[in-house]
């Protein structure tokens, strides 16, 4: 390990050559405001996004909340195969499959969480899908919530859930029955 | 013998040998669908073909004998071919959704197809559909699409069981398995056509979409459910315990051994594991004072029960052992019941309906240790115990496994003697009439739950291992008689299953010589069994 320089030992000269980079900043980019307020339409000033209110316009390749694909008659699209759930590196995927009345489908999932607790967001149930019955595509990211169970989407729940609309937003509110909140 | 060069290696093979099991012999695995070793050759699938140095084509491998100087190549660039074609042809109607497919994991078509298949899929045309998910029988699903063809079930029907239920209908690539009309494949070894099944077509009802073969593990273990003993693998599930409704073991499959149980498992044997995730399993030793059954601990349990045993004469002490007991459990009793000198000794209570013999692998009797509980020496008959206990001799009885009100002894009788005996100790695993009248519930850990040895009807001593935690407190009877020995003074230095067989072997002659590593995988037969069987 190389010792400090003298002048890095000496405190007060890096607070002051720290203040003023700081400065140099506040007051270029003040600068720059008023310059743009005042017509100057090339000076752009670094910018603040006021979230919530203000949103920067999602990838439509990033992946957001999962949703379950629906077949024409509502049920779902998945089989209960088990591909997702074994591939899933963070086990947040819990499937009991079923019989299903229709003997060419075959299985349909009697139940099919998500922890979203546990879910590390990787996509690789959405890849490993032989039905395509499992998108992210739903544009929601806000799903926080009170406690570990809320965090628990179920079948009906993911089912529920629209893909997000084509510029991006998402088109159905985040999916937490009032009743499971707190 | 003949000699035979196989791929370039030299094997002598016993004569009548076909060239799948040559070259078998010969380290080489071919592939094959219909050939089953235990079944007749039917050349159904074509997919074993192989080349014979001086035959002007390939030919089927489990329908040619190994013979003298033949030359076989089962890897030239024409067997190649050949395998690709067969394995085409195979999957021209065979359905493309190997993940819905309860056999995915465990299929010959897709093992095959990775190794040998044609990648491009050249057939257009619609599939041929046929019925899917048609129940066989009270244990069989049967999927027509996802057949071959490969006629292994209609052989074993008519070969195994000699019930031939299973058919081949129709011509063509409209052939299809079905069942002869007015026919149910309800036979007691209808489980097995399953396990010979090589592609999804026939699947197991009970285990059917339950839990995916991946998640599963296993462990060899011995069928307890009669004295053949029939060697098994147990499949579990805990790594995933939401799957197969909670239960943790999923199935029970036949493990080949020549000498008992060759390929196959009985339906009742195969199905009869459920009682292990039973929600009446006992997991918490209990004892009642005057009061209901209150759950404690083993240290105290095993104080109390010493205390019992030693405030009561040898003579008023019962002890009714069960032949579902394995060697070391049964030897360990004996030690006990030697060190307290009890008289009241027996293994035998006569079940309620006697079952039957049949002429392949179920026998009689139901129980999977009879012949060990008679070797290792822990009295006979249990009915002068019972005499004993009404008569109002007994103090103490202590009962293994048994329900005594589901033994053909007469209900009214079991019941006075229970009822007359001051402390009745129950060991087992599942709450029964017997266990609800005990004054002490001890839980044993399941069969699956623990390693032994049962010896078999032919004195064959084998090992089955753990497959599965023990639920809650359940303990081995081994350990609490073990445990309640150590509490009567008694040195005791067994603490696994092995160290009471160690000291079995040591002590009594007929398994002399034995340990876990020679019994091995198949079992080893015990001394006067060999010597009658050398006479």
């Amino acid at each position: 390990m190389t010792r400090p320089t003298l002048r890095q030992q000496f405190y007060l000269v890096e607070v002051l050559s720290g203040l003023a980079l700081t400065n140099r900043h506040f007051f270029s980019n003040m600068g720059k405001h008023i310059a743009h307020a005042f017509g100057r339409r090339d000076a752009k000033g670094s910018v603040t996004i006021q979230y919530p209110e203000e949103r920067r316009p999602l990838s439509p390749r990033l992946r957001t909340l999962h949703r379950l694909v629906r077949r024409e008659d509502g049920s779902p699209r998945c089989v209960a195969c088990m591909m997702c759930e074994t591939v899933c590196p963070a086990r947040c995927i819990y499937i009991v499959a079923d019989e299903h009345p229709n003997p060419e489908i075959e299985k349909v999932p009697q139940r099919f969480d998500i922890d979203l607790g546990k879910c590390v967001f990787c996509g690789y149930c959405v890849e490993a899908c032989p039905e395509d019955a499992i998108r992210m595509d739903t544009g929601i990211l806000e799903f926080a919530a009170y406690n570990r169970r809320s965090m628990i989407y179920t079948k009906e729940d993911l089912l529920a859930m629209e893909p997000a609309g084509p510029d991006g937003k998402p088109r159905t509110g985040i999916p937490i029955p009032a009743d499971r909140i707190a | 013998m003949p000699k035979l060069t196989i791929n370039g290696k030299d094997v002598e093979v016993p004569p009548g040998t076909n060239l799948i099991e040559a070259a078998r012999l010969a380290g080489f695995a071919i592939p094959h669908y219909c050939y089953h070793p235990g079944l007749s050759i039917a050349g159904q699938c074509r997919l074993c073909m192989v080349d014979i140095e001086k035959t002007p084509r390939p030919t089927i491998a489990c329908n040619t004998l190994a013979a003298d100087g033949m030359v076989v190549n089962t890897e030239t660039d024409r067997v190649k071919e050949t395998r690709r074609s067969i394995m085409e042809f195979h999957l021209i109607n065979h359905p493309l959704d190997c993940p819905v497919c309860d056999q995915a994991g465990e299929c010959w078509l897709q093992i095959y197809y990775m190794r040998h298949g044609l990648y491009d899929p050249r057939m257009t045309d619609e599939k041929v559909h046929k019925p899917k998910a048609v129940p066989l029988g009270p244990h069989v699903m049967l999927d027509a699409e996802r057949c071959i063809l490969c006629s292994r079930c209609v052989r074993f029907c008519d070969e195994i069981t000699r019930t031939g239920e299973i058919g081949i209908f129709n011509r063509g690539d409209h052939s299809e398995i079905g069942l002869f009309p007015g026919t149910d494949l309800a036979n007691r070894y209808s489980g097995n056509v399953v396990d010979i099944c090589p592609v999804g077509a026939l699947t197991d009802r009970d285990f059917r979409f339950q839990v995916r073969v991946w998640y599963l593990d296993t462990a060899k273990s011995v069928c307890p459910n009669c004295a053949r003993g029939c060697n098994i693998d147990v499949h579990v599930n805990h790594r995933r315990p939401h799957h197969n409704e909670g239960r943790r073991v999923a199935r029970l499959k036949p493990r080949f051994n020549a000498q008992v149980n060759k390929w196959w498992l009985c339906d009742e044997g195969r199905y009869g594991f459920r009682f292990v995730d039973d929600p009446d399993r006992l997991s918490l030793p209990a004892g009642k004072n005057g009061g209901p059954p209150a759950a404690t601990t083993w240290d105290d349990t095993i104080r109390s029960l010493a205390e019992t045993l030693e405030g009561a004469r040898p003579d008023e002490i019962g002890v009714i052992a069960s032949p579902r007991m394995s060697n070391e459990d049964l030897f360990a009793l004996r030690r006990l019941t030697e060190r307290l000198g009890v008289t009241h000794v027996g293994f035998r209570v006569p079940p309620a309906k006697p079952a039957d013999d049949d002429d392949l692998l179920l026998r009689a009797d139901r129980n999977p240790n009879t012949q060990g509980a008679e070797l290792v020496g822990v009295g006979a008959d249990a009915k002068p115990i019972l005499d004993a206990a009404r008569a109002g001799r007994v103090r103490v009885l202590w009962v293994f496994h048994h329900d005594l009100f589901a033994s053909a002894w007469h209900e009214v009788e079991v019941r006075q003697a229970l009822e007359r005996v001051p402390t009745v100790i129950w060991s087992g695993t599942n709450a029964n009439r017997t266990s609800e009248l005990a004054h002490w519930v001890l839980p044993s850990a399941a069969w699956v739950e623990r390693e032994g040895t049962f010896t078999n009807f032919q004195g064959r001593v084998q090992r089955f291992r753990r497959a599965i935690e023990p639920l809650g407190d359940a303990r081995p009877d081994w350990d609490v008689i073990g445990r309640v020995l150590a509490a009567l003074g008694a040195e005791v230095k067994a603490t696994r299953a092995e160290h009471w067989f160690q000291e079995l072997a040591s002590t009594v002659s007929a398994f002399a010589g034995m340990t876990y590593r020679t019994i091995g995988d198949s079992g080893q037969i015990v001394a006067a069994a060999q010597e009658a069987a050398t006479r």
